[in-house]
This record gives C-alpha cells, structure tokens and sequence, in this order.
C-alpha cells in the first residue's frame, strides 16, 4: 500500500511544487475576482443590454432597440441634466485652487494648529445626507443663515432652492464645502514633502510668493494635484445624495443631473422604467469613462516609468 | 517650508495670523455650529421664531433623549453598525489578497487585472443599479443588510485592491526573495511576513471603508426599505419626516447620525489620512 501511494503522491507534490509560484496568486486572486465580477464588471454589460429594452423590472424584458437612445435624444429633460452635469463638472474643479489656498493658510507651525487642520477637514468627514439639510435650511427663506446675512447688506431674501436659475448652484456650493476639505488633506500632506531645500534655493533666487508657488512648489505637488482631479471629478459625477437630499431634484426638475434623473426614471413614483434608466446610465458611464481612460493612462505611464 | 512661517514675520503678521485662524475656523463651520445650537433649543424656540437668538432653556438631553428613546433612530443606528462592520472585515480580506497577488507576483495579467479594479471603482453607480437590484431580489436579498453587505464588499474591493497593491509594492522585495530562497511556502509568506508588514494599510482602509459605508446614501435607497434594515443615512429622511419642522429634534438626529464617522476619524486620524491620498502623497 505504502510503496504504491508514495510515488504518486510525489508528483503531485511535485507539481504543486514546481508550479506553486504561477497557481498562488490565482488562488489569492479568486473570491476578489469572483465579488468584482458579479458585482460591478458583469452589471456594466448588462445594464447596457437593458438599455436596448423596454422593462418594467418585473416581466420579461423586451427588446426595442434603439428607442430609448431615441427617446432620449428628443427629452428636454435629459439635456437639462446633461447641462447640470457639465456647470457640476466645471465648478466643482474650484475644489482644488480652494483646497491648496486652504491648505497654503494652514501649512504653519503655531500652536493647536494641528486640531485647527482636523477641524477644517471635518466637512468631509459628515455623510453628505446631513451636509444636504444643514444646506437646506442655510438656505431657508424664512431663517436661514444666508438671508439674514444677505439682509445686513441690504439684499432681499432669495430662496436658492426654489429658484430654477440659482437651485443648481446653491447646491454645487454644498458640494464644494466637503470637497474642498478633501483637496486640502491632499495638498496638505503633499507640501508636508515639499523638498525644504528646494524653497531655500528658491528664495536665494529671490523667488517669493505667487513666484515661488507656481515654479518651486506646484511642481513638487503634482501626485497630490493628480489625487484631487481624480477624487474630484468621480464626486462631481456622482453627485446624487445632496441632490436628493435638498431638491429632489426641483424645482420643475431644474437641479437634476444625470444619475439622479436616471434613479428617478428607474425607481421612482414615475413607474419603473429600468430600459430607459438604463440607457441614461450607459450615456453617463460613457462620459466618465473618457476620464477612466484618462486616469489608467497616467498610472500606467507611472508604472513604465518605475 | 512654504509658505514662510509665520514665527519668521513681523510681530503684526504675526498677531493678524492668530486673530485669523479661529475666525476662518467658525466661518467654515458656521453650518455646522448652527445645527449643533439647534440641537440644544427647546421647541417653542422655532415655533416663536427665535431660531438665531439665545435658546431660551437648554433642552440639550430632551432633544437626544427623544431621538434615542422615542424613535426608531437607534433602531437604524445598529443597522449601520452591522452593515459597516462587516464590509470592512470583507473588504479588506479580500483586497488584502488581491492586493498580495498583485504586489508580488509577476505575471501577465497582473496590469490588466489591477486596472480592472481600479477602472471598475470609478464606475458611476448608475450603471449597477438595475442589474445589481435585478441580482439581490433574485437572491432573496432585497431589503436585507445581507444584501447590502454584499454589494458593498465587492464594490469596495476595487479600491482597496488599488490602495493594498501599491501599498505592498513599496515594501522591500528582498524579504519575500529571501523567503523564498528559504522555501517557505507562498501562503506563508502571505501570512507571516506580508500581512504583519501590512498593518498601517489595513488600519487605514478599515476606517476609510468605515466612513464610506456608513455615509452611503444611494444603495441604502436602492436596496433596502424599511426599518428593519435600512441604515442610519437612508433612516433620517424617515426620522425627518416624522418631525416635520422640528428642527430642534432633526438637528439632533443628524448630529447623532453624523456622530460614528467623525469619532473614528478623530481617533484613528493619521491612518485616515495615509487611506485618504491613496498613499501617493507622503
């Protein structure tokens, strides 16, 4: 028994063996793969089939081609969320010179300045549900701090949520005050690296100020300006909580933008229009795969320079 | 250091400086002392529009007092817990391993599979939503935390993956070489030598996916419903709707909502940060 077990349970030791350094990482990589997959790879492809049927997400799916793209292409409602999405995109960006003026403020070495940096970070930290309905009644025209402000200088009371014209900007500015905590963690951390030699050298140059910042330190604070666009753009992209939170959407569906609209299309008391809500998404997904290209392109120019 | 410190300026840039600081401090936070000063006011205070004056009593343990012992807010508090902490255990298992395959070894679909996690992690969330729903109510899932748990592992692996990968490519190669000159098995140099190596990134990833999931707002709405097993975040629109008005007691229920978050972050801050920059910015 013995002697006719052994050898075969050498080869197999053997090949385990010999191919041990190749299987491994396949078996460390499995259940990630497995959960990613299910959960986030294999939805993108079917969402974009749905997007070519008519689906209540109950009965069967069924196919109609192109028409919801068509629909689309006709619906004032999409390109109104479309617009939003584009002043989001745009103004969000002010997140990143906001944060690094933050950060340049605070980059000192007075005493307690450390809780003043984690007390300045603190809007990031607060899920955005509560940002949203601390902004709402910031902006309340009856008591909101803002109008009452507003009244000091004279200015009449404007109900920012109410009004087609300001509601997306009152809104983006709730955005921007988490957002731009975050890009001042980053800059924050990024001029912690600054090279102090380099500043030295700068200022034997008679570099000051504006000077210095854009030719010395900006150059040294490009992995943390690289961090801000990514994190900052993918946040103006999503932007559905504060959105939900403050307007749902209103007034007259002036504030939506695209994955708020596309919720609103799929699950919402407009009945349940998954191929049409899908579609919306496939079109958001394609404009923010441009900036995934862009971003896998920089890491992997990264990764050849390393 | 730059900017120039302000110890090395005039005395008045000085003494402008210090005078500054905690006022730009309150400015940034006004919104957010104006809701903790409602939190405190009685009720009658917003009824006789007295919302910036003094309050007129201090209903501090009144006002939480209601929101832990007279609403469901507890309820959803512990929803949050057992949905957060399970995430975080999961995912960062999980992305402990790929991060481990993806840090060490060399092979050829080690870029692509990397930039599949990354990629996928900067998806919108809208293009999962119809079939990751479709998926969870085929499985009996639908308006449990199970549900949700799941979906939040595996969409946090992305990132984790990102962060646990570059985090280990930064170690030095010489000890798992080494090792395996010694002939010690692959596993145990996953268990014995990389992981004890990797514990600033699992302390940062623990609180940054922390806070992720508990400030999650939209798969909340999406994959749950009720009570029984929404989260905190999806639970105060619920709990502001049944206190329509009172902003006195919504106040206070944001407060406690927001409060979980913000005492991880104080506590754990330098990993939080380190999770933060990516590990890029040192």
């Amino acid at each position: 028994m013995t002697t006719a077990t052994l050898p075969q349970s050498r080869v197999r030791r053997s090949w385990w063996h010999r191919n041990q350094i190749a299987v491994t990482p396949w078996l460390f990589l499995a259940p990630g793969i497995l959960f990613f997959a299910v959960y986030v790879i294999l939805p993108i492809f079917q969402s974009v089939g749905i997007s070519f049927t008519q689906w209540d997400g109950l009965g069967a799916p069924e196919p109609v081609g192109l028409a919801n793209y068509r629909e689309l292409w006709d619906d004032p409602a999409f390109y109104t969320s479309l617009r939003n999405n584009v002043i989001w995109l745009l103004l969000y960006l002010l997140a990143i010179p906001a944060g690094l003026f933050i950060a340049l403020f605070l980059n000192q070495t007075v005493t307690g300045i450390r809780i003043y940096k984690s007390l300045f970070f603190f809007p990031f930290v607060i899920s955005q549900v509560v940002v949203g309905l601390v902004f709402t009644w910031f902006y309340d025209p009856a008591f909101g701090l803002l109008n009452i402000m507003l009244g000091w200088i004279g200015l009449g009371p404007i109900n920012v949520l109410g009004d087609p014209a300001y509601v997306t900007y009152g809104i983006i500015l709730a955005g921007l005050w988490p957002q731009t905590a975050y890009c001042m963690i980053l800059y924050l951390t990024g001029l912690n690296a600054v090279n102090p030699e380099l500043i030295e050298a700068g200022r034997l140059d008679n570099a000051k100020g504006w000077r210095m910042l854009r030719h010395v330190v900006l150059p040294q604070l490009r992995p943390a300006t690289f961090i801000a666009f990514v994190v900052t753009i993918i946040g103006a992209l999503r932007s559905f909580d504060l959105i939900s939170i403050m307007t749902n959407g209103g007034p007259f569906g002036e504030s939506r933008v695209l994955s708020f609209y596309m919720f609103e299309v799929a699950l919402s008391e407009y009945g349940f229009r998954m191929g049409y809500g899908a579609a919306i998404a496939v079109v958001l997904f394609l404009i923010m795969l441009c900036f995934i290209a862009y971003f896998l392109w920089s890491m992997w120019r990264e990764e050849q320079g390393r | 250091m730059f900017p120039t410190p302000v110890e090395k300026r005039p005395r008045a840039t000085q003494l402008t400086y210090q005078t500054f600081l905690p006022l730009a401090l309150i400015l940034w936070l006004l919104p957010l002392i104006a809701v903790a000063i409602f939190s405190i006011k009685p009720g009658a205070d917003f009824t006789n529009a007295n919302y910036w004056g003094w309050p007129s009593s201090f209903e501090g343990f009144s006002n939480y007092g209601k929101v832990f012992f007279e609403s469901q807010m507890p309820r959803y508090m512990l929803n949050s817990v057992l949905i957060t902490v399970p995430t975080v255990i999961g995912a960062v298992a999980l992305s402990a391993m790929t991060g481990f395959a993806l840090g060490i070894y060399r092979f050829r679909a080690n870029l692509w599979i990397f930039f599949m996690f990354v990629a996928g992690n900067f998806v919108p969330f809208q293009i999962l939503m119809v079939p990751v729903r479709d998926l969870t109510l085929e499985l009996g899932l639908y308006n449990t935390k199970r549900g949700l748990v799941l979906f939040h592992i595996a969409f946090q692996t992305g990132f984790c993956t990102l962060f646990m990968r570059n985090f280990i490519r930064q170690l030095p190669r010489e000890l798992f070489e080494a090792a395996r000159v010694e002939g010690i098995a692959e596993w145990r140099i996953f268990w014995y030598i990389v992981l004890p190596l990797m514990k600033p990134a699992l302390a940062a990833l623990s609180v940054l996916v922390f806070t992720f999931i508990w400030n999650d707002y939209f798969w909340a709405v999406v994959l749950t419903q009720g009570a029984e097993s929404q989260p905190v975040t999806a639970g105060i629109t619920s709990f502001n709707a049944q206190y329509r008005a009172a902003y006195h007691l919504m106040s206070a229920g944001s407060i406690v909502a927001a409060l979980p978050p913000v005492a991880m972050f104080f506590l754990m801050q330098r990993h939080f940060i380190a999770g933060l920059t990516l590990g890029a910015v040192k």
